[in-house]
């Protein structure tokens, strides 16, 4: 898959391939600029690469469909209907024919489940922005999609709020075996949520550099994860790229890898000189 | 509160003033003062304009019997409003239905809106009242007329801000909309109207202000009924005191006509 805008310019980034398993949290790490943003567009079928195609259950994905859930980063929930409305409007376009108490009851149980019951009478305006984040994503899930898109969730977010709905998230996708695809510029979080994380050079003609499998136990807490010694490992692994290689594989220090190297740098004692230079 | 009692203060004042100057004045005896005194004339003058007792005197007569009907020339200030309310009502709706399903194209569609906008920008500045002898002739009923002159005068700004309004829409929302594959009629009626409604029903707001101004001139033209006929009855009748009536009359209900549109209007705003 690639992306060009203007007919003359480099493409932002190309050769991005990579596949998701079913029930996998898939985490996207790069700098602002890499086209991170332009890929979840297309894997939601918002918007068209310039080469290349995505397929989901064999099928090419060839616009938006209900079968894939997005969370946007603006929350995106419109600021005239209540919490309850904005949740029941995707269940409705997703049944058409339940019942309006149908539709009630399925949107209780995601308000009851993002925890915002008590407010689901209020307003957009009315609530802080994690809990309009909570909205966005109760609206995504409402509607059980075979796959959720994340586009950086928590960004603008505190880091208690952020840490709260982190775990939240863990819950319920640990719970229905959610497929995810998540961006993120927390490498923190990457590393909570994700089974494997990508990392992205920097554009234009950015890639998918390489692939971090995350080796912690699944099991893994925001309070203990930091115990186990592959975390800093993962995560002294990832900083480095993002402060050092992901400029390097874009200056061709780095020679662009045609698939993203895969690497285990929890398993790896060595793991700061793990990476073939 | 403070604010309301300045405002009656003023009030105050200014029909004090308004009183002192209709006063009628003591003339100097002059030559003509004896023959006067020999009509059964008095010598105290006024210039013929109402005193506000006068005017308050006409307003209660009128207001007490608001319904009369005495021939075409002769007819209740209630009776002439609902005429004129009638034609702004008339051609004000016509006007949503043709400007607010015309304006949701123009707004989606930014090939119709450059096709369109030239005709746009020629037709506005065009004065409503322009349009009266072609309505006229091809219409050929008055009535009618000044309905159609109301269509035209209030379909621009309505336009516009539909326009506006649906092009304006945010596309993250857009973007929900795609991604549970909204049908595109849905999609019109539950994400785009109500996220350009308070921008609409700021173009009606604007085209019922110029609907009632509009509406006076027009009918003055036209006659027959209405409010505006009945200002220049008056006048031909040299009845200054029903002629300010009227236009306190005109004033208070183009205020209470922006009163109940501003009402929808805060019934469809929200905060982002």
């Amino acid at each position: 898959m690639s992306k060009t805008y203007a007919k003359a310019a480099a493409p932002v980034f190309e050769n991005v391939n990579f596949n998701i398993q079913k029930g996998e949290f898939v985490c996207i790490i790069g700098h602002s600029g890499c086209g991170k943003t332009t890929i979840l567009n297309v894997l939601a079928g918002l918007d068209i690469a310039s080469t290349g195609h995505v397929i989901m259950d064999g099928r090419e994905v060839a616009g938006p469909s209900l079968q894939r859930g997005v969370v946007f980063q603006g929350h995106a929930l419109m600021p005239w209907l209540s919490v309850e409305r904005n949740i029941a409007f995707a269940i409705e376009s997703r049944w058409p024919d339940w019942s309006r108490k149908k539709v009630r009851d399925h949107g209780q149980q995601m308000i009851d489940l993002v925890g915002l019951t008590g407010v689901e009478q209020r307003k957009p305006a009315e609530l802080s922005g994690g809990m309009k984040q909570r909205v966005g994503i109760a609206r995504a899930f409402a509607i059980q999609p075979k796959m959720l898109l994340l586009d950086e969730p928590f960004g603008a977010l505190d880091a208690l709020t952020r840490g709260t709905i982190q775990d939240e998230l863990v819950n319920i996708v640990r719970r229905t075996q959610q497929t995810v695809f998540m961006i993120t510029h927390d490498v923190d979080e990457a590393i909570l949520l994700a089974d494997r994380i990508l990392l992205m050079s920097n554009g234009p003609r950015a890639v998918i550099a390489e692939m971090v499998i995350n080796t912690l136990p699944a099991d893994r807490t925001r309070h203990n994860m930091h115990h186990d010694p592959q975390f800093y490992r993962i995560r002294n692994h990832l900083v480095d790229f993002l402060v050092q290689r992901s400029r390097r594989y874009t200056t061709g220090e780095l020679a662009r890898p045609q698939q993203p190297l895969e690497l285990r740098p929890g398993l790896n004692p060595d793991s700061e000189t793990n990476v073939i230079h | 509160m403070l604010a309301a009692l300045l405002s009656v203060v003023l009030l105050a004042i200014l029909i004090s003033i308004w009183h002192l100057a209709t006063l009628p004045k003591e003339t100097a005896a002059g030559p003509d003062d004896e023959y006067a005194k020999l009509m059964g004339k008095r010598t105290r003058k006024t210039d013929g304009f109402p005193t506000p007792l006068q005017i308050a005197e006409g307003a209660y007569r009128q207001l007490a019997d608001p319904f009369y009907d005495r021939g075409p020339n002769d007819k209740g200030i209630a009776i002439q409003l609902g005429h004129s309310l009638a034609r702004v009502g008339l051609g004000f709706l016509c006007a949503v239905l043709f400007a607010v399903p015309l304006g949701f194209l123009i707004g989606m569609s930014p090939l119709m809106y450059r096709a369109l906008d030239p005709f746009i920008q020629v037709l506005k500045p065009i004065s409503p009242l322009a349009w009266m002898p072609l309505a006229l002739y091809t219409i050929k009923d008055s009535a009618i007329s000044g309905v159609f002159v109301i269509f035209i005068c209030s379909v621009w700004p309505m336009l516009i801000n539909t326009a506006y309004g649906v092009a304006g829409v945010r596309r993250e929302w857009l973007n929900v909309a795609r991604t549970l594959e909204v049908k595109p009629l849905r999609k019109a009626l539950r994400v785009i109207l109500p996220a350009a409604a308070p921008t609409i029903l700021t173009g009606m707001r604007i085209s019922m202000g110029i609907a009632w101004l509009v509406i006076v001139a027009a009918e003055m033209l036209v006659g027959g009924t209405g409010i505006g006929y009945f200002v220049w009855n008056e006048w031909n009748n040299l009845n200054l005191t029903h002629v300010i009536f009227a236009i306190m009359v005109i004033g208070v209900v183009g205020m209470f006509l922006d009163f109940l549109i501003g009402r929808v209007q805060r019934l469809v705003t929200y905060v982002e």
